[in-house]
C-alpha cells in the first residue's frame, strides 16, 4: 500500500513526472514549461536525478491542477518516441488492457 | 426492502450538500489535496490509475428496482456505461469526474444510497447473505440485525478514526454464504439449547498480507446485547489496536498477538461496564427497525408446477440453467434466481447500464421489485414464482446474465487489478477472462463441479484469493507479472485458508496451470461426486503440485 510518492526514488534511465488531473482524474504529464499535458510525447523527459526531483517538487507545489505527482520511467525509441517504461504506466497511458463492458452482453 | 425514514433521508441529503461544498473548495484551491483526501475518502471517492473511483454501498446487498435503475443512470450519465459489483456488496464506478461527483451523489441520495463509510478507517458496509429473508435454512432475517448495527456505527464519532478499516458481516443460516470468518467481526445468528436466539461472535478475520480466520470469542450472545458487545469490541480495538504500523493495524493482528482468549477478556471487562446501559436493545427499537423492512405479498403457490417440469424436459439449456442458477426458496412455489455476471470472456462483477435497467424491469415483473448483490459478484432475484422461470430465463439469457456457471470454474471472483487499481501489482481481469475461455465447454465445467477460483492482483487480497478453492495472487518480479497459486481455501462455514503449491508462474502460464489442476483433480478424485475441495482436503496439495511443476 505504498504510493509511488512514498517509494524511494531510483532513476536508472529516462523519466517523466506524471499525476492525475484534479477535475477529472485524467492521467497528465508535466511539461518543461510547468504546464500539464495528457500527451506523453509533450512531457519533459530527463535522465538526470536532480532535474527529475526539481520537476516533481514543482509539480507537488502545483496542487490545484494535479494530484499525486511522481516520477515514472519511460523508454525512448530510436526515433525519439517516448513510451511508458513499465506495465503500470502503459495502462495509465493507454487505458485498461481489456475491452470495457459497454458493448458486452446486450 | 428497508424503507428510509426522515432522519435517514436528512442525513444523506446533508452529506451531499457538505460534499458539494468540499468539492467546490477543492476545485477553487481553497483545500489542498492533503486536506481534501480524507474528506473524499469518507464518501467513498478514491483516485485510481485513470480517474476517480466512486464506491457506493449496497447495505446487506439489497436493492430495489428503483435503486438499480439509479445505478444504471449513474453509470450512463457520469461514467462509461457500466459499474463493477465488488466482493463487499458495493458498486464501484471507475471513470467518475470529481466535478460531477456531487451531482452523482445527489442522484444516489434521491433513492437513499450513499458512499459514506465505504472507505477510511471506520466501520464499512455491513454485509450479509444475499439470500437473506428467503433462504430455507435461515432462522431469522439477518438484515434487520445488520441494519441495527449499521445505524449504531454510522457516523459514530468514537469509531470514525479506528486504527484501520473494520468490516462486519452478519449471517443467520447453517450454510455460510456471507464469508463470515474472513471479516473483522462476524455475527452468526443461531439458537441455543433453550431455543433462544443469539449470536456467535467471531473476531479477527481478514485476508491481505497476513490472513487469519476469525476466532469465536463468544458462542452465544443474547440479541439484546448485540450493540453493547459490538461497542465493547470496537472500544477494545480502538484502545489496543496498533496505529504505528499500517500493516499491523487491523484487529486480526491484535487478536492474534493478544490471543483470542485475552482479547475476549478485555472485551468482556468493557462490556460488563456498558451492557445494562442505554445500548441494551429495547424490543421497541427492534420492532421499529424490523417494521421498516417490507416483505412481498407472496401468493400461495405449489412447488414444481407442471409448466416448469414440461419446460425442463423440453429444453436442455433451460434445464441446465435451472439445475445451476436456481435455488430453493423458503416458500413453496417460489425460487431464488442467481444472475451470473461472469459471462465467458467478461469482467467478473461488471454490469452495463442496459443490463441493470433490464434487470430492474425483470425484478419488477418477476421478483417484487427486489434485487440482491452477493459477495461472489453476482446478482440475485430473490422472489421468483417457479411458474415464471422459463419466461424469466429467456429474458435473462437475452441480456447475457443467464450463463449457467454459478459456483463452477468460470464463476470467478476477481478484483479489478492493475487495469484500474493504483495498488495492484498485476492484472487479474484478463487472467479471469482467459480461464473462462479455457473452460467454456459447459459439459466440462459441470464435470468439474463446484470449484471456486479467486484472483487478486496484489497482496491486499480484494479478490479473496486465500479462500478460493484455487487462489491466484499476482506478484511483480523484476517488472514482470507472476502469479502464486494456492489450493484448498474456502469461505463457508468450514472456512480455510489455501496452501501455496510452489513458485509463482508467469502471466502466460496461469490458465495452463488451472487446466493442469483441473485435469489432476479428475484423475485424483475417488468418485465423480467428490468435490474438488474435498479431493484437495483428502490428498493435500502435493499431487497437484507435482502435476503443475512437472510440466514446467
Amino acid at each position: 500500500m505504498t504510493s509511488p510518492l512514498q517509494q524511494k526514488i531510483k532513476i536508472n534511465g529516462p523519466v517523466v513526472v506524471t499525476a492525475n488531473r484534479v477535475g477529472d482524474g485524467a492521467v497528465v504529464y508535466r511539461r518543461a514549461d510547468g504546464g500539464w499535458t495528457t500527451e506523453l510525447h509533450d512531457a519533459a523527459v530527463t535522465a538526470d536525478a536532480g532535474v527529475a526531483r526539481e520537476l516533481v517538487s514543482a509539480a507537488v507545489a502545483d496542487d490545484l491542477r494535479a494530484v499525486g505527482p511522481y516520477i515514472a520511467p519511460v523508454t525512448l525509441t530510436r526515433d525519439g518516441e517516448v513510451r511508458p517504461g513499465n506495465l503500470r504506466e502503459l495502462i495509465r497511458r493507454h487505458g485498461p488492457t481489456i475491452d470495457l463492458p459497454v458493448t458486452f452482453g446486450i | 426492502m428497508y424503507i428510509y425514514d426522515d432522519l435517514d433521508r436528512t442525513l444523506v441529503t446533508e452529506r451531499v450538500a457538505e460534499f458539494r461544498d468540499q468539492v467546490a473548495r477543492r476545485l477553487s484551491g481553497e483545500l489542498t489535496e492533503d486536506e481534501f483526501k480524507p474528506l473524499r475518502l469518507m464518501n467513498g471517492v478514491y483516485l485510481q490509475l485513470h480517474a476517480y473511483m466512486l464506491r457506493t454501498s449496497i447495505p446487506y446487498g439489497t436493492l430495489s428496482s428503483a435503486q438499480l435503475r439509479m445505478l444504471a443512470h449513474v453509470a450512463r450519465r457520469y461514467d462509461r456505461g457500466y459499474g463493477h459489483f465488488t466482493t463487499r456488496q458495493n458498486i464501484q464506478y471507475h471513470w467518475i469526474k470529481l466535478e460531477e461527483l456531487p451531482d452523482a451523489m445527489a442522484d444516489f441520495a434521491s433513492v437513499g444510497m450513499h458512499g459514506m463509510q465505504t472507505s477510511g478507517n471506520c466501520v464499512r458496509n455491513i454485509t450479509t447473505d444475499q439470500w437473506a429473508g428467503v433462504a430455507p435454512d435461515e432462522i431469522e432475517d439477518p438484515r434487520i440485525w445488520a441494519e441495527i448495527v449499521r445505524q449504531h456505527v454510522t457516523l459514530h464519532p468514537e469509531f470514525s478514526f479506528l486504527p484501520r478499516k473494520f468490516k462486519i458481516a452478519v449471517g443467520a443460516s447453517s450454510h455460510d454464504r456471507a464469508a463470515l470468518r474472513i471479516h473483522d467481526l462476524a455475527l452468526r445468528l443461531h439458537r441455543n439449547g433453550a431455543g433462544e436466539t443469539g449470536f456467535e461472535v467471531m473476531v479477527g478475520g481478514g485476508l491481505g498480507r497476513t490472513p487469519y480466520l476469525a476466532k469465536t470469542i463468544k458462542s452465544f450472545l443474547h440479541t439484546r446485547d448485540v450493540l453493547s458487545y459490538v461497542e465493547a469490541i470496537l472500544r477494545t480495538y480502538n484502545s489496543f489496536g496498533r496505529r504505528d504500523n499500517i500493516y499491523k493495524a487491523r484487529i486480526k493482528i491484535l487478536v492474534h498477538e493478544l490471543g483470542a482468549e485475552a482479547f475476549a477478556k478485555e472485551v468482556e471487562t468493557e462490556w460488563q461496564s456498558i451492557k445494562d446501559g442505554p445500548l441494551a436493545l429495547d424490543p421497541a427499537v427492534f420492532d421499529e427497525i424490523a417494521g421498516r423492512f417490507r416483505y412481498p405479498a407472496y401468493a400461495r403457490l405449489d412447488d414444481n408446477p407442471n409448466a416448469l417440469a414440461h419446460a425442463r424436459r423440453s429444453d436442455p439449456l433451460f434445464d441446465a440453467w435451472m439445475g445451476n442458477s436456481v435455488a430453493n426458496h423458503k416458500l413453496p412455489g417460489y425460487a431464488i434466481v442467481t444472475l451470473s455476471l461472469k459471462p465467458e470472456g467478461g469482467t467478473p462483477g461488471d454490469a452495463t447500464a442496459e443490463q441493470m435497467d433490464a434487470i430492474a424491469d425483470l425484478a419488477d415483473r418477476y421478483s417484487f421489485g427486489e434485487i440482491r448483490v452477493g459477495h461472489e459478484q453476482n446478482l440475485c432475484l430473490p422472489h421468483v414464482a417457479q411458474r415464471d422461470l422459463p419466461e424469466l430465463w429467456r429474458a435473462l439469457d437475452a441480456i447475457g446474465v443467464a450463463t449457467p456457471n454459478v459456483g463452477l470454474v468460470s464463476d470467478i471472483i476477481s478484483c479489478p487489478g492493475l487495469d484500474y487499481c493504483s495498488l495492484a501489482n498485476t492484472r487479474s481481469i484478463p487472467i479471469a477472462q482467459e480461464i473462462t475461455r479455457r473452460f467454456h465447454d459447459r459439459d466440462l465445467a459441470r464435470e468439474l463441479g463446484r470449484l471456486h477460483i479467486n484472483i487478486s492482483g496484489c497482496i491486499n487480497a480484494c479478490g479473496h484469493h486465500h479462500v478460493g478453492h484455487i487462489g491466484i495472487l499476482g506478484v511483480e518480479k523484476n517488472g514482470e507479472e507472476f502469479f502464486q497459486i494456492t489450493l484448498g481455501g474456502k469461505a463457508d462455514e468450514d472456512a480455510k485458508l489455501g496452501t501455496l503449491i510452489g513458485p509463482a508462474v508467469p502471466y502466460a502460464q496461469v490458465a495452463d496451470v488451472v487446466e493442469d489442476i483441473a485435469a489432476a483433480y479428475i484423475e485424483l478424485r475417488e468418485r465423480p461426486d467428490e468435490l474438488f475441495i474435498d479431493t484437495v482436503k483428502r490428498t493435500g496439495v502435493e499431487p497437484f503440485k507435482e502435476r503443475v511443476y512437472a510440466a514446467r
